[in-house]
């Protein structure tokens, strides 16, 4: 099987333009699990080939499917990272591949809302008549994204990219509290959505592009794919196991 | 134009564990049966990579396409209903199977109380212990009547259990297989509610415990613990589901057949019988009319509703008079429990999603209401159904919901969280009921089914009651910090919350106030028939599945004997 480890932060490392010292931390991952503590260093030029054995390590080239504009995706970046940032536990979401996990799913059926209720008339309810606004998923981000930028420009005369954390916080503060004005939706309701994804990409299989090297699973104790516990369900200890992806069937 | 198919003895509308208990008993009676099914075919072979938290339990690949179909919702009358565009609250199944793919597998009987509830209720506490509004009925069968349905079901399903529980009816036989593990975690609760002079049994449960062949002679394998059951369907065929018991069965009489793509549109009728229904093949768009000796109604609450009303079969419940039955007594389920953070990391994944324990010392009436202002209650139980890594991010008081202190406490807390639930039951309210929505439409232009509901004075007092009993457990338990869920309001269709929704073709023992007889005969056209949890006069404090595969055995003993003999059935 090819080897698929570390690919996300070194990619982005290599396309996002963002200073790389900013996100090389510990990263010792396994301090909760102990199995597989391989160290997570993110240089670029920290390369891994001994550890394959030889063998010829492919990376799977990765790119962007929904957004076009470099800009909003370098915003998506580091509003999921705010959401998830790299500790001393692991890789936060930028770590993990989320950006991209998140750029894929608005390519398809969930950007596109393709298997909800769309038809119109759009009517603005209470709130627990749930979503009714007529934007699909993948609009709201774009315009959830642009606001953001809007919002680092008005208030701190810079791109969202180049502010200090606390200021990238203060910002999603403002859409978390519904205080920033979106068209035919709402900040609340776009800030519980990037939260969710970022969950969603963080902790997904690794086969849709986020939890790169199943790191998320390693910092939560989740073994992923297991075909059976009956051998351990009984255990009055904790078990330990190295996760599986589901993707692993097919090799 | 619509093609007219050969008449058949008996149609189906839906093929989930209703469809699949009519059609497996007729056909072994020589009638011949069809089933609609507007989804499509699907077996165990298409569960093998179902592991998959995001695209199952995030994405809900098994439900309803809402982009057809969705229902619209109003908290009350003075507003303007919406339509539920996302899916949350509840989540419709579709395709072979329907909900019974995809639950968790927690099977109870309803107790003896819910079946006489007015008649009970009345006897000990008079007859002003809930105001006028909270329209109570019977259901018009007792729980003595309905046993051996009950049985029947459990036998088909093979379910394991164990008859420890002092509160539930008396039982004609012992569970089909013996009770799920025990695990560690479960002993956490069976101590602390033994210490608190409770009774804790294993939960009944349709993950079974052992390999099993039913009467039938289907075959049943044996749960592996794996942790995902409730959104996904089962990859060993060790959940009972219809796709693997009364499917086949049916199949295997050569009297069955199952059309897939077929949504029904109407019921057609003339005078006072129906002669079959009209379907739209959802691959091609031609319009059918299946013409047949019976039609059996066993597609889920909403859509049982939806199509007497569209098809204009029985008299609409109005809310402002209280007359009329179709729609009327919509229950949910109100859901009391709290949460408890431990010092050591646990096996929270691992699972199944009816291995737990419960206790039924708060259900029913099992304990004394009268200084109480609610009635009934909940089962109380502690399951083990597997946490998964997206939906699983418990927080202690005071966490923020993202950034640094979110990730920690978060990652710290799955493997060291434990939740103690009730399943609290939820009595019929006057304003609470199903119509017609008269804005929006489905994909067909047929109009979307309406509910207009709200949570109660008497569901806040019963969440409020019973969280403070699984705080005192969680306490017991060991918890070094215990969380009661929060007070209940008003009702909110956009977070999970139970796909336990009842009521709306209600049955009872008079056609004045119900939709359906006790053999779920529509009182008005003695060869339809309506069966499912819209047949519930209230919601009980249980998972309905086993109920309401009670209620689908004596609905086919009622078909055959409509069959043979015609005419109402009581």
């Amino acid at each position: 099987m090819a080897e698929k480890k570390n690919v996300s932060r070194r990619d982005f490392l290599k396309t996002s333009g963002i200073a790389a010292g900013a996100l090389v931390g510990g990263g010792i991952i396994g301090g909760v699990i102990g199995a597989n503590t391989r160290q997570d260093t993110a240089a670029p030029s920290g390369g891994e080939a001994g550890q394959n054995g030889g063998a010829e390590t492919t990376e799977p080239v990765r790119g962007l499917q929904f957004f076009k504009n470099q800009q909003e995706f370098a915003v998506l970046q580091q509003a999921t990272e705010r959401i998830f940032p790299e500790d001393d536990l692991g890789p936060g979401a930028i770590g993990l591949g989320v950006p991209f996990f998140i750029d894929h799913q608005l390519a398809g059926s969930y950007g596109e809302n393709s298997r909800e209720y769309m038809q119109p008339p759009f009517q603005l309810g209470e709130a627990t008549q749930g979503y009714q606004s007529r934007l699909k998923r993948n609009e709201l981000f774009r315009q959830g994204l642009q606001k953001m930028q809007q919002e680092a420009q008005s208030r701190f005369e810079a791109n969202f990219v180049d502010l200090e954390p606390e200021q990238m916080d203060e910002i999603l503060t403002a859409f978390q509290d519904d205080e920033v004005d979106m068209q035919a939706a709402n900040a609340q309701f776009f800030f519980r959505l990037l939260r969710q994804a970022t969950l969603n990409g963080a902790y997904a299989d690794p086969i849709y592009g986020g939890n790169q090297n199943m790191d998320a699973w390693r910092m939560k104790g989740f073994p992923g794919h297991r075909p059976s516990y009956i051998n351990e369900i009984e255990s009055e200890d904790f078990v330990e196991m190295d996760p599986h992806s589901v993707g692993d069937m097919l090799s | 134009m619509a093609t007219t198919l050969d008449k058949v003895d008996v149609v189906t509308v839906g093929v989930g564990w209703t469809g699949g208990i009519i059609a497996a008993e007729c056909a072994k009676e020589g009638l011949k049966v069809v089933g609609l099914e507007r989804g499509q075919e699907r077996s165990t072979e298409d569960y093998s990579m179902v592991h998959d938290e995001y695209r199952y339990a995030i994405r809900y690949e098994l439900m309803q396409d809402l982009s057809k179909e969705t229902i619209t919702f109003r908290n009350s009358r003075d507003q303007k209903a919406l339509p539920m565009r996302q899916l949350g609250s509840f989540l419709l199944g579709e395709g072979l199977g329907g909900a019974g793919t995809h639950w968790n597998g927690q099977n109870w009987r309803f107790l003896p109380y819910d079946f006489e509830i007015k008649t009970m209720t009345d006897a000990k506490y008079g007859e002003n212990k809930l105001p006028a509004e909270y329209t109570l009925q019977d259901w018009g069968i007792t729980y003595d009547e309905l046993e051996p349905y009950f049985d029947k079901f459990e036998k088909t399903a093979g379910i394991s259990g164990e008859d420890k529980n002092p509160f539930w009816g008396a039982r004609s036989s012992e569970y089909p297989t013996p009770p799920m593990k025990k695990t560690p975690l479960l002993s956490k609760f069976e101590t602390a509610t033994s210490n608190l002079g409770y009774t804790p049994f294993m939960m009944p449960s349709a993950n079974l415990s052992e390999a099993y062949e039913n009467p039938d002679g289907q075959q049943i394998a044996a749960c592996q613990y794996c942790g995902f059951c409730e959104r996904f369907g089962c990859e060993y065929g060790a959940k009972t589901s219809p796709e693997i018991t009364v499917v086949p069965a049916a199949r295997a009489t050569g009297n069955y057949d199952i059309r897939f793509n077929a949504n029904v549109v109407e019921v057609m009728k003339e005078g006072e019988r129906v002669t079959g229904v009209r379907f739209i093949d959802t691959v091609t768009l031609e319009e059918f009319i299946q013409p047949a000796e019976v039609v059996v109604l066993t597609s889920y609450v909403m859509n049982n509703a939806k199509l007497l009303m569209v098809s204009e079969i029985g008299q609409m419940y109005d809310p402002e008079t209280g007359e009329g039955s179709l729609g009327k007594n919509y229950a949910y389920q109100i859901l009391p429990g709290a949460s408890g953070f431990f010092d050591d990391q646990m096996n929270v994944f691992m699972g199944a999603g009816a291995l737990g324990m419960t206790i039924d010392d708060f259900n029913g009436d099992s304990f004394d209401h009268s200084d109480l202002d609610f009635i009934h209650g909940a089962s109380i139980s502690m399951t083990q159904t597997g946490s998964r890594p997206i939906a699983s991010n418990p927080l202690p008081p005071e966490t923020p919901s993202w950034g640094a202190d979110f990730k920690k406490a978060s990652i710290e807390n799955y493997t060291r969280t434990l939740s103690v639930g009730a399943q609290g039951a939820s009595m019929p309210h006057r304003d609470n009921y199903l119509s017609l929505d008269e804005t929006y439409k489905d994909v067909y232009g047929v109009p979307l089914l309406q509910l207009t509901y709200n949570f109660t004075d008497q569901d806040r007092a019963l969440h409020k009651y019973l969280t403070e009993r699984t705080v005192e457990i969680m306490q017991e338990m060991g918890a070094k910090t215990v969380v009661g869920r929060a007070p209940i309001s008003d009702y909110d269709i956009v977070p999970y919350q139970t796909t336990h929704n009842t009521g709306g073709t209600i049955m009872g023992g008079d056609p004045a106030t119900s939709v359906v007889n006790n053999y779920l005969q529509h009182w008005d056209m003695e060869n339809l028939f309506v069966v499912g949890a819209g047949n519930f006069a209230h919601n009980g404090g249980y998972n309905p599945t086993g109920t309401v595969g009670a209620l689908a055995y004596r609905c086919a003993e009622g078909v055959i004997k409509y069959s043979q003999e015609g005419g109402s059935l009581v």
